[in-house]
């Protein structure tokens, strides 16, 4: 079925229109690029969310925390490249510090770069103490990560402490430096799908599958699940740094409890943008960004003062009564559609009924 | 660093010091201890985990923090709160909770996070984001020369945790509603083949957390501050203390809880006030750390 589709003109000719539209969307609508480029963010957060909690079945409720560490990174590396970063902090932006234009690009070039590896390495890391605690002792570990590191950071002087850091400037036109970023934001949002599309269809997927599916039995195989397990966790890792150093800047302050580390913001949208889409699929986590950027969007304008309310409620609606997400749905109703018809019947009458259709990956892999 | 040894100090010169802040972490402890037993009723009976603890204590403090807006003494807010959060529990069940009983773990600890955030939002809509303290207006009782100060407010409510918490215990050994609910955790279909409403029985432990945690956030409210933001917090203490404790383990649970102020008040005391957040988070991690390396000693006897 992969193979078809790969062949298929239609496919292609439906991404390169999906590039195109990405592309060009700022231009059209230039007022929304901020927007726009938070939309692509929230497609990193979904995606690569679904590497561990879809794919893999370890729901994480800190995936944040690399977003956050990338930022502080990057930070730390554009400012400290060129001055002392404990005398910037100090000063708190006042503006007696500059960066030239090839300061300024090389920064968040190495910023990048920098913010990457150390993510990785610390989803390395954490995943060596973390990848021993199990189901939901798994998920209350990393949200106790990611609210450590917030509360750390804030009371770290040297990177600003909770007063944050401003970052430096665009050195050019505001709306010059708003397509900038939008264009990062799209092109890493481009580069972790088709990184996943390739991913999935390796070896590598099938065996994070394996985990998900029964984790002793894929160890009985010889799977190695430890590494695969910290791979998986370094691979989301790598592209959350690389997004956190990209919003950093596009958003010129940061600051550890609201924008570097925000568990019950973006944290949990991660979740609920791929519960939403449904988990498992490639396309469901990016449908759910979409979906939920824009009823956020809508809520945030007209119900002022209630939007957290109606996003916790939402919260609860999607998870208690919309489990199986958007995907899952349609693949319960029109599972032809997927090619699948065959491989469903043959999961269901093995497994029940039960486990098939609250997970809807069961039985299809690489999309 | 040299502040946290200076504070080191003052503990081995003062020792007094070391007893004050011993009796305000028990008391302290105390109210940790009866979220906690909450949060194991609810996770040992129907296998919730409930990460919206922390909020039902933090809506029990307001609720005692409103009666003393009103001219009410704040005491009479443990009874109210218990009443109230009990209806509260009981909507939050029939709403949300009996949905996720039969689905994975993950899908209660994300739903009850949802709720956790809509509770938290609508107390700061309705009560904005300052911290509060209902002020029961108690003198403190002078030891040792006036050098160790026990406020009597906190003195009662240590007294009302262990009354309540006795009261609970007794409870589910004597009545018949007790039995049920221990029946219901032990085997859920046994007990509903042998006529008990499981149901029902599932209302009413998320009830009686819920009222359980309101009653212990009013008595927060009285010895301590109350924030909107802050339920996330006792949330994570309840978590730590009954991973560390086991949830079918009381004496445990109450022990851990009261090991939990103490520890608190010590690690405050010396890392200062801003690291308060950071070691209890600290502390689940450790906890977890500790429990993982405990089964990974079961899985190798397995093998």
């Amino acid at each position: 079925m992969n193979e078809t589709s790969k062949r298929s003109p239609l496919v292609w000719v439906l991404y390169g229109a999906i590039l195109v539209a990405g592309a060009l969307a700022p231009m059209a609508f230039p007022a929304y690029t901020n927007q726009m480029a938070v939309l692509w963010l929230m497609i990193v957060f979904a995606l690569t969310w679904d590497i561990l909690g879809g794919q893999m079945g370890y729901n994480s409720l800190g995936n944040i925390f690399f977003f956050g560490a990338g930022m502080y990174v990057s930070a730390v590396i554009q400012i400290g490249l060129y001055h002392n970063v404990s005398e910037y902090t100090d000063a708190a932006g006042s503006g007696v510090y500059t960066f030239t234009e090839t300061q300024y690009f090389t920064g968040i070039f190495l910023g990048m770069i920098g913010a990457a590896i150390f993510a990785t390495i610390s989803a390395f890391i954490l995943g060596m103490v973390l990848f021993g605690l199990r189901g939901p002792y798994f998920a209350i570990g990393t949200l106790g990560v990611a609210i450590a590191a917030g509360e750390l950071t804030g009371a770290w002087d040297w990177v600003g402490g909770g007063s944050g850091i401003s970052m430096p400037t665009f050195p050019g036109h505001p709306d010059t430096g708003k397509y900038f970023f939008y264009t990062l934001m799209f092109a890493l949002a481009v580069s972790v799908f088709v990184f996943l599309k390739w991913l999935y269809s390796t070896r590598f997927g099938h065996a994070i599958n394996a985990i998900r599916d029964d984790e002793e039995k894929a160890e009985g195989m010889g799977i190695h699940t430890n590494r695969y397990k910290r791979l998986a966790w370094s691979f989301s890792a790598f592209f959350l740094g690389i997004s956190g150093a990209i919003f950093g800047n596009m958003t010129g302050f940061i600051e550890p409890l609201e924008v570097a580390f925000p568990t019950i913001t973006f944290g949990i949208f991660m979740v609920v943008m791929v519960l939403l889409g449904g988990k498992g699929t490639l396309w469901g986590p990016i449908l759910g960004a979409i979906i939920f950027h824009a009823i956020k969007e809508v809520t945030w304008t007209y119900m002022l003062g209630w939007q957290w309310v109606a996003l916790g409620f939402l919260i609860v609606v999607i998870v208690v009564y919309f489990q199986q997400g958007i995907m899952g749905w349609i693949m319960d109703k029109k599972p032809e559609w997927f090619g699948l018809t065959i491989a469903q019947l043959e999961a269901q009458g093995a497994a029940g009924d039960g486990p098939v259709s609250s997970d809807p990956a069961e039985g299809r892999v690489g999309t | 660093m040299s502040q946290i040894i200076g504070n080191i100090n003052i503990l081995i010169e003062a020792p007094v010091f070391n007893l004050s802040l011993l009796l305000d972490g028990l008391m302290i402890g105390a109210v940790f201890a009866l979220s906690a037993y909450g949060l194991a009723l609810v996770w040992g009976v129907m296998n919730v985990k409930n990460l919206a603890q922390g909020d039902f204590v933090i809506m029990g403090g307001y609720t005692a923090w409103v009666l003393a807006q009103n001219g009410i003494h704040p005491l009479f807010g443990v009874p109210v709160a218990f009443v109230l959060l009990w209806g509260i529990g009981w909507v939050i069940y029939v709403t949300v909770i009996r949905r996720v009983i039969d689905q994975d773990l993950f899908t209660s600890l994300l739903a009850t996070f949802g709720l956790a955030i809509m509770f938290q939002q609508i107390l700061n809509l309705f009560f904005g984001s300052d911290t509060q303290t209902a002020d029961a207006g108690f003198p403190s009782i002078f030891l040792f020369d006036g050098q160790v100060s026990v406020p009597q407010v906190k003195l009662i409510a240590f007294v009302l945790a262990a009354l309540l918490a006795t009261a609970v215990i007794l409870f589910m050994k004597r009545s018949r509603m007790g039995q049920a609910i221990r029946a219901t955790a032990q085997d859920p279909r046994a007990a509903r083949v042998l006529g008990i409403n499981t149901d029902k029985v599932y209302a009413f432990t998320f009830s009686l957390n819920a009222a359980i945690c309101g009653a212990a956030g009013a008595l927060v409210a009285m010895i301590w501050v109350i924030q909107p933001f802050y339920g996330i917090t006792y949330s994570i203490r309840a978590f730590v203390v009954v991973t560390a404790a086991g949830f079918g383990n009381l004496p445990g649970v109450i022990a851990a809880g009261l090991g939990m102020g103490v520890i608190e008040q010590f690690g405050g005391f010396i890392l200062g006030a801003t690291f308060q957040q950071a070691l209890v988070v600290g502390l689940l991690l450790l906890v977890l750390i500790i429990r993982q390396i405990q089964q990974a000693r079961v899985r190798q006897v397995v093998q």
